[in-house]
């Protein structure tokens, strides 16, 4: 790539561009309150939305890997009718508003749900616990997953798994052995790009799992709690998802840019 | 249901009259932006539209949601003409802000009240029934007005509940009874009344009960004071109250 200089005109409108974005940053991190912030952190309340969070994003991103990984392989190998489709109502909660995802769940496994009634028939009850807010995670963010890792899985040389084929290497040996390692980048980048979306879901989890500190207030529920009655721990917890998302998107430019 | 047609005909026709005879008839063309508590969704919209009927020219639009999230936007900079709060602790943020034009009127009052299910099937006959085990609770959470009253009245009640969640605001909470999601949520009598056919109400007794008060004010600095000033005027006014009485809501 030959770089350029680029013209006044592009330039100033850059300019503004990088304004809008670094600007509302420069607002949250003027009204930090540097002195405390620790203190704010250390509070019960804040510790355990931080420790709830971390356990829903990670399972969630668990429970996108196991769905994800073999859903991007069938994507990328499968040719199946509809799958164009297909493919798009399973990235849908990328661009759907996460409120109107919530909402959805609650039809589909909400008590009086299509599968929810059922579910609660044998005492399986999702709205309002951990498991519900898992749930609502899994959806917003392993679409994420599942695109990483179809790109990964169509820029890869099949010629290695021909390989391992001819070399008489069953189907799952060659997916296991050859496919997985070959993929790996991409599945890492996809687990933390997931994993980063999840921990950053609002929408869905207060439709659908409700608002509980310790069994469904996340981070940041917390921070839209918080903000009404003690701004200070609203902003402080806004920085730790602020400054972990930019570090995953620093660090995974590269990954996503190929996989969008 | 005649009868409350007929109710409901004689308030528009005593609103009607009272707004003619209140002096408010000179139209002021604009636009209002009015900040008000969810409880307040429907009344204000109706208020809304019979002020608009006098006055074709005035528009207002509306920003419902929890008191203390709009008077936190306010106090950032929100341009809110006018703001409606269901509690006094949160106008006092508006106030402390030295936002408010002049001192905050108590227009109406509200009380509390457990919605449930059509048909109360989970037979809640109080607010001691929401502690049993059975019961999914919801309440707002406790930083709102309508959470922060739950818990006072729970707390005169002796009950000690555990709620399933502390939703957003009072709206949230009678959405997840209305959806079946909860068996029980405490909420304002208005939002039980606005709900009719999806949930039902359980009185709350008046040893028990939290009386919510609603204070209003012109916002400082309102780029249509006459107008802002206009839709305040009319909720203090007879045909106003008339209003508000429909859907519930008490006088100051």
């Amino acid at each position: 790539m030959t770089s350029e200089r680029p013209p006044v005109l592009f330039a100033v409108v850059a300019a503004i561009g990088i304004a809008f974005f670094v600007l509302p940053l420069a607002g949250l991190i003027s009204r930090t309150p540097w002195e405390t912030a620790l203190g704010e952190l250390t509070t019960p309340e804040a510790l355990t939305a931080l420790q709830l969070s971390l356990v829903v994003s990670l399972a969630a991103t668990a429970l996108a890997l196991g769905l994800g990984v073999p859903l991007a392989w069938v994507y990328a190998r499968v040719p199946f009718p509809g799958r164009n489709v297909v493919r798009a109502l399973t990235t849908l909660p990328m661009i759907l508003p996460p409120v109107v995802g919530g909402v959805a769940l609650l039809f589909a496994f909400g008590r009086r749900g299509l599968f929810g009634q059922p579910l609660d028939a044998i005492g399986i009850r999702l709205p309002f616990t951990t498991a519900g807010a898992v749930l609502a995670a899994t959806f917003v963010a392993m679409p994420f997953l599942v695109l990483t890792v179809e790109a990964g899985l169509r820029s890869m040389d099949r010629r290695y798994e021909d390989a391992a084929r001819t070399l008489g290497a069953g189907r799952w040996l060659v997916f296991r052995r050859v496919t997985l390692p070959l993929i790996a980048p991409s599945v890492f980048a996809g687990a933390v790009l997931c994993w980063a979306r999840a921990l950053g879901e609002f929408g869905a989890t207060i439709t659908f799992a409700g608002n509980l500190p310790g069994t469904t207030q996340t981070l940041p529920l917390a921070v839209y709690i918080a903000l009404e009655t003690r701004p200070e721990v609203a902003i402080t917890l806004s920085l730790i998802l602020l400054a972990v998302s930019l570090a995953i998107l620093v660090t995974m430019r590269d990954r996503y840019l190929r996989a969008f | 249901m005649r009868a409350a047609l007929a109710l409901g005909l004689a308030a528009a026709v005593i609103g009607a009259c009272s707004t003619a005879s209140t002096g408010v008839d000179t139209p002021v063309p604009g636009d209002v932006m009015v900040f008000a508590g969810s409880s307040l969704t429907d009344a204000f919209k109706r208020a809304g539209d019979e002020l608009t009927r006098a006055n074709p020219d005035a528009r207002f639009t509306f920003n419902f949601g929890s008191s203390s999230t709009l008077a936190t936007q306010i106090t950032n900079g929100a341009p809110a003409d006018v703001f409606a709060s269901a509690d006094d602790a949160n106008m006092q943020k508006v106030v402390d802000a030295k936002l408010t034009d002049g001192i905050p009127l108590t227009f109406a009052s509200n009380r509390l009240q457990i919605a449930v299910a059509p048909g109360n099937p989970k037979k809640i006959a109080g607010l001691a029934d929401l502690a049993r085990s059975d019961i999914v609770l919801v309440l707002a959470a406790p930083t709102v007005p309508a959470g922060k009253y739950a818990l006072e009245a729970l707390t005169r009640a002796g009950v000690t509940a555990k709620p399933a969640s502390q939703e957003v605001d009072v709206r949230a909470v009678l959405n997840k009874v209305g959806l079946g999601e909860a068996d029980a949520g405490i909420v304002y009598v208005t939002d039980v009344k606005s709900a009719a056919g999806r949930v039902m109400g359980v009185d709350v007794p008046d040893q028990q009960q939290v009386v919510a008060r609603y204070p209003i004010t012109v916002v400082k600095g309102s780029r249509n004071e006459a107008l802002a000033h206009r839709f305040v005027d009319f909720l203090t006014s007879p045909a106003g109250q008339s209003v508000l009485a429909e859907f519930g809501f008490s006088h100051p």
